[in-house]
């Protein structure tokens, strides 16, 4: 709607009458023909309406009124039975597992990616393309293939043997008791999480100025020191959202397991309503349980984010308020950019 | 290119390598030596001489492009040369001569030597993670093992020597270009260097604010501080250096006093880059 206005502005000859009078447009209350600078000084302050926000704001409000409604009301939700299952044992078993399934392939994952990262920005050929194609094959391939595949992995190689390459072997293992569901998803999920975070880490290591590494060196630092000291802290305000990302993708992901009968959080869930066929209040149970599980960790991202933001916020307000800062809702809110501008505009309609 | 006019391999094989009793106690605190460096084909060092002596100051003049950074980049091993070398204080910098040849330094060995050389960039390049005494301490504390509270008194004076008393606890970002530029200088000066690069310390300056920094850094030449500083600042260079060294194509074309180099320069690039600068 302004956009419109402020096009067809410039075409009109720049009599101010005219561009008052434009059709459609509602008329600008003007003060006088030629306002005196007292009078301008006196005049209140009109922000500019935005009606197409805030009829939209209300649509939305709406339909999201309308569904919590349905959701209360609708009994086929069976909220009784979703009360009654939230907290049974296999259901929290099922939570554990999802949860520390997560935390190992997290932390593995990250150590094994750092390295990869390493490699790839290294200058050793033969490790930055080792490192380029362990990232191009894993991202390649469907995390669920990955799973199944070492899960299978007893059909392709039978026994496996620590020894000198192409030499004698001095352990060998039976694959068949080795690659137990937890284990291939254990495996599996690491391997993805390593290549992509891999990426993320190499994204943030790139996203610091050379002049950081140079300074460093040129005053006497070592290279481990110069990357724990400079470029990882400057690093971390790219790395830390990607990561988060990654974290809660990798929440939710775990739950590709339940393929191969591993019993996390859904799987318990689905284990469940096979028996007494209440789908959807189950489904429930273990989709709530992931809704508060990622709301935690996006807190958690949150104060990450700010602990890195030391120094990065522009003169003023500085380190210090960056520290002391805002709380989640000052920044939740200050992110629902509608909700900030339906608050302005119904000031203006007031 | 002419081959005649580099002593690079043949200085190693005489005084370099062995230690020259000739000089003695006379011997330049840095000489440059034929150093030679060229990126992808494109020669920037072309055989560069070069003498500091222990509390002199060279300023190194010449047209973008010239080379005078790289040349600062392989003092301090930032830079490694293809050819010729750097000798500060007797050794050269990243490598052991032995039988014949140099061998490339140990990292551990190079992050000592470059440990007393401090260095002054254009865009300063503070740590903006970390507050104005964090930058001047982490040095100190992390390579000498200085006690964080002894490397911070030091950092103190070291601040209150470029004006800078009381912004300890500023954030980079906080501070002026001018301001950060100082505490860039600080930060050098905590490892207590033998040896001071500047390359275009006010290049990146609002005008106001070169004065304040060259006034550090005049004081810091006054305080007997062996320095190499590039800059465009004529002025600075007549009024502070020793020697005045002009650097074309990646040549030495002219070296001396300033009052002889600034204003009667012999060469043809010289004098048309005074005639453009002053
Ligand atoms: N890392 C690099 N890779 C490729 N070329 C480089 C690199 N560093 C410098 N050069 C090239 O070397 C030449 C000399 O660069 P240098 O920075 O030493 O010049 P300078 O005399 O400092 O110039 P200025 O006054 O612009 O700073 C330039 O042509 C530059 O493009
Ligand atoms: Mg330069």
């Amino acid at each position: 709607m302004t956009t419109a206005k402020e096009d067809r502005t410039p075409k009109e000859p720049p009599t101010p009458e005219r561009s008052r009078a434009a059709p459609g447009d509602p008329p600008v209350p003007v003060l006088d023909r030629r306002p005196s600078d007292e009078q301008l000084l006196a005049a209140r302050l009109v922000p500019l309406r935005r009606p197409g926000q805030w009829v939209s704001a209300v649509v939305l409000l709406v339909l999201f009124a309308m569904l919590v409604h349905t959701l209360l009301t609708n009994d086929r939700f069976q909220w009784d039975v979703v009360g009654r299952y939230f907290t049974r044992a296999p259901i929290l078993h099922g939570l554990a597992l999802t949860l520390w399934l997560t935390a190992a392939v997290m932390a593995s994952g990250y150590l094994l990616g750092v390295g990869i990262a390493a490699m790839r920005l290294s200058g050793n050929r033969v490790l930055r393309a080792l490192s380029f194609g362990y990232v191009w094959i894993v991202r390649s391939v469907p995390p669920l293939v990955q799973l199944l595949f070492w899960y299978e992995l007893a059909s392709l190689y039978p026994t496996l043997s620590l020894g000198i390459p192409f030499g004698r072997e001095f352990v060998t293992f039976r694959t068949a008791h080795m690659f137990s569901g937890v284990l291939a998803a254990y495996v599996g999920l690491t391997l993805d999480v390593a290549a992509f975070s891999a990426e993320i880490v190499r994204g943030g290591v790139l996203s610091v100025d050379r002049g950081q590494t140079e300074a460093a060196q040129a005053l006497g630092l070592g290279r481990s020191r110069v990357f724990r000291r400079i470029v990882l802290p400057q690093a971390m305000p790219a790395i830390v959202p990607a990561s988060g990302n990654l974290l809660i993708g990798l929440l939710k992901a775990t739950s590709i397991v339940s393929v191969i009968a591993v019993q996390d959080l859904l799987y318990s869930a689905q284990l469940i309503y096979n028996q007494n066929f209440l789908i959807v209040p189950l489904l429930l149970v273990a989709t709530i349980w992931y809704v508060v599980l990622t709301t935690l960790l996006s807190v958690g991202q949150h104060y990450v984010e700010r602990h890195y933001a030391r120094g990065r916020r522009g003169a003023g307000g500085g380190g210090g308020a960056a520290r002391a800062g805002r709380g989640v809702w000052d920044v939740a809110r200050a992110n629902l950019s509608l909700f900030g501008a339906t608050r302005r505009d119904l000031a203006g309609l007031s | 290119m002419t081959g005649g006019e580099r002593p690079a391999l043949n200085a190693l094989d005489g005084d370099a390598l062995n230690g020259d009793a000739v000089n003695g106690a006379d011997r330049p605190l840095v000489r440059v030596r034929g150093l030679r460096k060229s990126f992808g084909g494109h020669v920037v060092l072309d055989g560069v001489d070069l003498d500091v002596r222990e509390g002199e100051v060279t300023v190194l003049l010449g047209p973008s492009g010239s080379g005078k950074s790289t040349l600062l980049r392989c003092v301090n091993h930032l830079e490694k040369p293809d050819g010729g070398f750097v000798e500060l204080g007797g050794e050269i910098v990243g490598y052991r001569a032995s039988g014949g040849r140099l061998h490339e330094l140990r990292p551990r060995h190079i992050v000592r030597q470059r440990s007393r050389i401090g260095m002054v960039f254009q865009q300063f390049n503070l740590f903006p993670h970390l507050t104005v005494i964090e930058n001047v301490t982490e040095a100190p504390v992390s390579v000498r093992g200085t006690p964080r509270k002894r490397a911070a008194e030091h950092a103190r004076e070291l601040l209150a020597r470029v004006g800078l008393a009381g912004r300890e606890d500023a954030y980079p970002r906080q501070l002026s270009g001018g301001q950060q530029q100082r505490v860039a200088i600080a930060r050098a000066l905590a490892m207590e260097p033998r040896l001071m690069l500047f390359d275009e310390p006010t290049s990146a300056l609002d005008p106001e604010l070169v004065g304040e920094v060259l006034a550090v850094v005049r004081d810091l030449a006054l305080s007997g501080m062996t320095m190499i500083v590039v800059t465009h600042e004529i002025g600075f260079a007549r009024e502070v250096a020793d020697t005045v060294v002009f650097l074309d194509g990646g040549r030495v074309v002219e070296s001396g006093p300033p009052e002889v180099v600034l204003t009667a320069p012999r060469h043809e690039r010289a004098r048309a880059f005074f005639a453009a600068v002053l």
